[in-house]
């Protein structure tokens, strides 16, 4: 069975990190990461960029809405992810819209620009339970 | 202990907010700070305990509150309140206090909180100073070492700085549309003024000097997450994040110069150019073009560019141009020159420039384009009385030194 590990904290907080807290705690993160990789148990692991630079498409019913900052409802859960390259924030918009038309009705897609990408890959006999 | 790195970071953290609810309530700076000062002694006393509560900035607010009130009650020689020990998760107090922080309330108070460090009366280096110790929360000491001066005189630079505000009124009503606006303006450009200040320091100064640009950036974050759909702070943070991405590469290890076009874009910043790039990216599908975001949109151009030569000098001519349009002034016409030397050659250059002479003629950079472009025609004489110029009124031995480079090169094609 594969999981997924979302990290929440404030990031007011992380971004008042002193340099040196910062880089010790990335060091015991790091630690984690490693034994995992070892283990053939990691896969792809990100670091995002703040939520200041994300911004999110919101369904409706006929145009559909582009709103400045990260996704706010507590009426709708986190239920998937992609990570996809684009070129622009236009691009990655066009492509949220692309989901949007073949899963529409509710919901949202938060675009959010990735700081680190480390592209572990896991087995490929480990698939994910269908 | 390990518990006090991530205390403090939460105490940063939610200082703005705070200290800003503070003000609100008990109308005076000094009280305020004081009051989330004890309200921090406490929660170094009992965060590392009773773990973290769940809204620090709500927490803070509300024992802050609490014994600045129990200090005039004590004064009062009336009953103390109980020790915030036994309260330490404040329930329903808490969450009620979370509501009422929510929204605009809690907007205004950092916005109040930020504007009244950029009073006019106040110098550049004083609201600058001001906006460090009591929206960054710096120490007197910390503020003194990046400004170069004493810690007595730091202290009784803000400690004046704070009298004028004070004695100025603090604006308390909650500001309309307009006067929102305006104050968004005037707390921009201060926090810029916090990041050149650090931004533009001399390379051996930039190890303590360079904690003001990261400061300024830190300011812009705070203020993006308060006013999160407003272009020209997307702008601003994108200008901010994309000038610092090069900190590491402008320099060479004497402390020499190194412009733009010959520094070694290994060493940018990518992290800082991708939040720059997503901000702006951001900040233009709005259509409402402001300096900043021209400003970042040709920063972003540079940050684009794998290398010097692969820069996109048209599309900068024209973001330049309509700098120019949106904020007049000999300075941006002259960065512009350096723009249109690439594209239409330094003859048209040369001439965009020569009736900026009047405006320009005791600016540093002006005779150094000067030069640089009238050495590139090959008209060597008034080439080497720019540079003259330009080293004589250089603002640090480094600009200096950069232009002696120039001359050094026009004598070599001499012999």
């Amino acid at each position: 069975m594969l999981y997924a590990i979302l990290c929440y904290n404030s990031e007011a907080a992380v971004g008042a990190w002193s340099k040196q807290y910062h880089d010790e705690t990335m060091a015991k993160l790091h630690v984690v990461n490693d034994k995992l990789a070892k283990q053939g148990r990691l896969g792809p692991v990100a670091r995002l960029l703040p939520t200041t630079a994300a911004t999110t498409l919101r369904k409706s019913r006929g145009e559909n809405l582009v709103i400045d900052g990260p996704f706010a409802e507590t009426k709708e859960q986190l239920l998937g992810f992609y990570i996809v390259d684009c070129a622009s924030l236009d691009q990655a918009i066009e492509t949220a819209k692309e989901l949007a038309i073949a899963n529409p009705g509710t919901g949202s897609y938060e675009i959010r620009p990735v700081a680190e990408l480390h592209d572990h890959k896991l087995p490929v006999e480990r698939k994910p339970a269908a | 202990m390990n518990d006090i790195g991530w205390i403090d970071a939460v105490l940063t953290a939610a200082r703005p907010q705070a200290v800003g609810a503070l003000l609100r309530y008990f109308r005076d700076l000094d009280t305020a700070e004081e009051a989330f000062q004890e309200a921090c002694l406490r929660a170094l006393k009992t965060w590392p305990q009773n773990g973290p509560p769940r809204d620090a900035a709500a927490w803070l607010i509300f024992v802050g509150r609490n014994a600045a009130m129990d200090d005039v009650r004590r004064r009062a020689k009336q009953v103390a309140l109980p020790d915030e020990a036994a309260i330490s998760d404040l329930g329903d107090a808490e969450s009620a206090l979370a509501d009422r922080l929510d929204g605009e309330q809690y907007r205004d108070d950092i916005l109040r909180l930020l504007f009244v460090c950029c009073h006019p009366e106040l110098p550049a280096t004083q609201q600058i100073a001001l906006a460090l110790r009591i929206v960054c929360g710096l120490s007197v000491k910390q503020i003194a070492r990046a400004f170069l001066v004493g810690d007595a005189a730091m202290e009784q630079r803000i400690t004046r700085a704070k009298a004028r505000v004070g004695d100025a009124g603090l604006p308390f009503e909650t500001p309309g549309a307009v006067e929102r606006a305006e104050r968004l303006a005037t707390v921009s450009a201060m926090i810029y003024l916090v990041f050149n200040e650090g931004y533009s320091a001399r390379s051996e100064e930039t190890a303590t000097r360079g904690t003001l640009a990261e400061q300024g950036i830190w300011l812009v974050r705070l203020l993006l997450r308060v006013f999160p759909q407003e272009p020209e702070v997307m702008g601003l943070a994108a200008l901010m994040l994309l000038q610092q991405s090069r900190a590491a590469a402008r320099f060479d290890g004497e402390g020499g110069i190194i412009l733009l076009e010959d520094q070694d874009r290994r060493l940018w910043d990518d992290k800082r150019i991708a939040e720059g790039l997503a901000l702006i990216d951001k900040a233009m599908r709005h259509r409402r073009p402001g300096p900043y975001q021209v400003q970042a949109a040709i920063a972003a151009l540079h940050a684009r560019a794998q290398r010097a030569e692969d820069t996109d000098w048209a599309q900068i001519d024209l973001l330049y141009a309509n700098l120019e349009r949106l904020q007049p002034s000999p300075v941006v016409t002259l960065n512009r020159a350096v723009a249109v030397s690439k594209v239409r050659g330094p003859a048209a250059a040369l001439e965009m420039i020569e009736p900026l002479g009047p405006k320009l003629s005791s600016y540093f950079y002006f005779h150094g384009v000067k030069g640089a472009l009238l050495q590139q025609l090959d008209r060597r004489a008034e080439a080497r009385a720019a540079f003259d110029r330009a080293i004589a009124l250089a603002n640090t031995p480094a600009e200096a030194a950069h232009i002696r480079q120039h001359l050094d090169h026009l004598g070599k094609e001499r012999a």
